[in-house]
C-alpha cells in the first residue's frame, strides 16, 4: 500500500488552529502547551480542522445546506457505495485508500476540502471523480464522509445500514470523534 | 508479479482483478525486449491464443470462443482473469503452466456462466503462446478464488504408475494433482477446512459447490470456509525431494459475505461484495501442512496463531523455514515439524525465504521482514480496526496484529554455520 509509514507524533506537525490566529499570543501559547503534554486527542480540533495549507478564513456557504441534513447525508451514503468509494476506503476503515473514520486528514477535513479531494483526486492513488458525478453529488458524499468520523450529529444519520455484513447501522454504532490508539480487542471477542 | 525468464522469453502478466481489467500474460523476447506474444484470458479464441493445438481434457472447457459465450454480453471485457502469481516451466515439453485470477466483479450474480478463462490453469507453448490445455478449478467463481497459486512439477507414482504431474494447492482448498500433459485431474484432496464445496467431480472436472454457501444479493451468508483469500493465498509451498513432502504455508479462516450490485466506474474497485473474516475451526489462523502427495494426506501440521502469509523454504539439511506475521523466522524439522530454531525480527514476515551459498563458501538463509499486504494492511497502512469491513474484511481477522508487530522492512541474513 502506498501510504506513508509511521503515525507521526503530535510534535512533528504542531497544529495551526484558529484560536492561535484569532486569539492572539496567549491562546496560542496555551494551545501548544496542551499539545506538548497531551498528545493526540485533546489537541485535535473536533470539527476536523484542516492542516495549515488548506485553511481558509470562511467556510464555503454551501456547508450549511449539506451538513447536518439527513437527506443530503443519506444520498451521500448511497453514492459512496455506488461510486465504489467503499472498495478502497471500506466503510471508513480503509484498505487500498486511507481510513476516513479517523481524525487524520492529509488534505483537510472540511466539506470543501473533501469535495475537492473527490472531484479532483489526490496524487497517491485517489481517483478523480469530476465528470462522473455532479458537484452536488460530491457535496452529498462529503457530508457522508464527515459522518464517518462522527462530525455530524447522531440525529441526522441514516438508520439504513448500506454495509452488507460487517457493520452496525450508523445510528446504532458507537463512534467516537477521534481514534483511540489502543482499543483493540483480540480476535476471540470478535468472532461472532 | 515477478517476471519469469523461460525458453528465451520474459513472461509477465497484469494484475487488477478487483478493478474490472482484462487479464493477460505477455512474452517478451529476452534478447530484444520485443513483444513475442500476448495471450488474454477472456474474449475470443484468437485473443486467448486458442487454436488447433488446444486440447482441454474436460468437455466443459471445449467449444468455440468460450471466453465470450460463458459471460453475459460484453462482460468479458472487464472480467478479470489476471496473471499475478507464479509460472512454472517444463523445458522437456517447452511448456509453461500458470493460473488465472478471479472473475470480476466478486458479485457472481452479475456474471452468469462459467466465466472462461478465469480461475483456472493454462498450459502453453512458451515459444508461440499457443494454449495446449486449460482446466478451470472454480467455474463461475463465487468467492474471489484467484487460481494464481504456484504449480509444482513432479514425476511421481499415482496409483502405482509413474506420471508427469503438476501439483497445485488451490485457493479453494483442494490440493490438485493434474496430469501435466493432458490437464486431467488425478486427485483433488482438501488440505484445509472447506464447507463451501463438497469436492471435485473427477469425471466432469467440476467443483461441487454447496448451495447454502452461495452468496445472494440481499442476504449475508455466514460462515463460508475458506475465505476470499482462500485456504491458501499466493505464498508458495516448497517441495523436498529428500522427504517427498510438500510444505504448504496457508491459512485457516472463514467469512461472512454479502453481495450487492457493483457499478463499473473506470479506475475504481469493481467488487459488489463485502466480507468479514475471522478464524476458522480451532481458532488458529495459520497452518504449515507437510503434505504427502503419494499417500494423499498430511504427514504433519504446525498451527500458527496468526495467518501464515510467508513462503516456505525446504533445505537439503531437512529443515523447513518460514516466517510468521508477528516476526518469528522459524526452522522446523522437515520430517516431524518440530521447531529447531527461531529468531525474532523487527516486523512481521510475509516474504519468501531463500538459501544460498555465499562467495565465501558458507551457507546463508535470508528473509525480508515487513508486515503488510492484504493480511497486514491494518498495521502497514494504519487502517481503522473499528470497521470490520476494512481491507475487504481482513482487518477483522487480525485485530490483534498492532499489538504483536509494527511495520518495517529489512533484509535479514543468517549464516548456517553460526
Ligand atoms: C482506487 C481507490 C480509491 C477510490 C475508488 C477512492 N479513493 Fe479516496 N483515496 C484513495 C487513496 C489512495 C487516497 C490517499 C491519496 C493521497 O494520499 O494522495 C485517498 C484519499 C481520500 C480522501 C482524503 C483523505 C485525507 O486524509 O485527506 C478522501 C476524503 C477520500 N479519499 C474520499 C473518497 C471518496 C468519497 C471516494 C468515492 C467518491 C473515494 N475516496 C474513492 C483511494 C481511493
Amino acid at each position: 500500500m502506498r501510504l506513508p509509514k509511521g503515525r507521526t507524533g503530535c510534535l512533528s506537525h504542531p497544529p495551526l488552529s484558529p484560536p492561535c490566529i484569532q486569539g492572539g499570543r496567549l491562546a496560542c501559547a496555551l494551545f501548544l502547551c496542551l499539545g506538548l503534554t497531551a498528545c493526540d486527542r485533546e489537541q485535535r480540533s473536533l470539527n476536523g480542522q484542516p492542516k495549515a495549507e488548506t485553511i481558509a478564513l470562511a467556510n464555503d456557504p454551501r456547508d450549511l445546506s449539506y451538513q447536518e441534513n439527513s437527506y443530503q447525508l443519506s444520498q451521500g451514503q448511497r453514492l459512496y457505495k455506488w461510486m465504489n468509494c467503499s472498495g478502497c476506503h471500506a466503510n471508513g476503515g480503509g484498505g487500498m485508500g486511507p481510513p476516513l473514520m479517523d481524525d487524520e486528514w492529509r488534505y483537510g477535513g472540511r466539506m470543501e476540502d473533501i469535495v475537492r479531494t473527490i472531484l479532483h483526486g489526490r496524487p497517491n492513488g485517489m481517483p478523480r471523480f469530476e465528470g462522473k458525478i455532479t458537484e452536488q453529488e460530491a457535496w452529498q458524499i462529503a457530508s457522508y464522509v464527515r459522518s464517518l468520523s462522527a462530525q455530524q450529529g447522531q440525529d441526522v444519520l441514516s438508520a439504513r445500514p448500506d454495509s452488507m455484513s460487517a457493520s452496525e447501522p450508523p445510528t446504532l454504532a458507537e463512534r467516537g470523534k477521534v481514534l483511540p490508539e489502543n482499543n483493540l480487542t483480540g480476535p476471540k471477542d470478535e468472532q461472532n | 508479479m515477478a517476471p519469469l525468464v523461460a525458453g528465451g522469453k520474459v513472461l509477465v502478466g497484469n494484475a487488477g482483478g478487483e478493478f474490472g481489467v482484462r487479464g493477460w500474460l505477455a512474452a517478451l523476447d529476452a534478447g530484444s525486449g520485443r513483444l513475442a506474444w500476448k495471450a488474454y484470458n477472456t474474449g475470443p479464441d484468437k485473443d486467448v491464443l486458442i487454436g488447433q493445438a488446444f486440447r482441454p481434457f474436460y468437455p466443459m472447457d471445449r467449444g468455440k470462443d468460450l471466453g465470450i459465450h460463458s459471460w453475459p454480453p460484453e462482460q468479458w471485457k472487464i472480467g478479470g482473469g489476471t496473471v499475478w502469481g507464479w509460472i512454472s516451466f517444463d523445458p522437456a515439453s517447452n511448456t509453461i503452466f500458470y493460473g488465472t485470477g478471479n472473475p470480476g466483479p466478486w458479485n457472481h450474480e452479475q456474471r452468469p456462466g462459467d466465466n472462461k478463462w478465469t480461475a483456472g490453469v493454462f498450459a502453453r507453448n512458451v515459444s508461440t503462446g499457443e494454449a495446449k490445455w486449460f482446466y478451470q478449478t472454480s467455474p463461475h467463481d463465487l468467492y474471489d478464488h484467484d487460481d494464481i497459486n504456484e504449480q509444482i512439477l513432479l514425476d511421481m507414482p499415482v496409483a502405482g504408475r509413474m506420471r508427469l504431474v503438476l501439483i497445485r494447492p488451490g485457493r479453494n482448498g483442494y490440493l490438485y494433482v493434474l496430469d501435466r500433459q493432458t490437464g486431467q485431474v488425478l486427485s483433488a484432496d482438501p488440505f484445509g477446512y472447506i464447507n463451501s464445496s463438497r469436492g471435485v467431480n473427477l469425471r466432469s472436472g467440476r467443483l461441487i459447490p454447496v448451495k447454502e454457501k452461495e452468496p445472494q444479493a440481499g442476504r449475508v451468508v455466514r460462515n463460508i470456509c475458506p475465505t476470499a483469500s482462500g485456504a491458501k493465498d499466493w505464498n508458495p509451498s516448497a517441495f523436498s525431494p529428500r522427504t517427498g513432502l510438500i510444505y504448504i504455508p496457508h491459512i485457516n479462516l472463514c467469512m461472512d459475505l454479502g453481495v450487492l450490485e457493483a457499478n463499473y466506474v473506470v479506475g475504481t474497485p469493481y467488487l459488489g461484495a463485502e466480507s468479514k473474516v475471522y478464524a476458522g475451526p480451532g481458532g488458529y489462523r495459520g497452518v504449515l501442512t507437510a503434505w504427502d502427495p503419494v499417500a494423499r494426506k498430511p504427514a504433519w501440521e504446525v498451527h500458527e496463531d496468526l495467518p501464515l502469509w510467508s513462503g516456505a523454504l525446504a533445505t537439503a539439511g531437512d529443515l523447513v523455514f518460514y516466517g510468521t506475521m508477528d516476526g518469528w523466522f522459524k526452522a522446523v524439522d522437515a520430517r516431524s515439524g518440530k521447531l529447531r530454531w527461531r529468531a525474532k525480527v523487527d516486523s512481521g514476515i510475509i516474504s519468501q525465504p531463500v538459501a544460498y551459498r555465499g562467495a565465501d563458501g558458507r551457507e546463508y538463509v535470508a528473509v525480508i521482514s515487513g508486515v503488510g499486504g492484504w493480511a497486514g494492511a491494518l498495521v502497514s497502512a494504519q487502517l481503522d480496526p473499528r470497521d470490520n469491513s476494512a481491507a475487504l474484511g481482513f482487518v477483522n481477522a487480525v485485530r490483534d496484529l498492532p499489538n504483536k508487530t509494527k511495520s518495517g522492512g529489512r533484509l535479514f541474513v543468517f549464516a548456517l554455520d553460526g
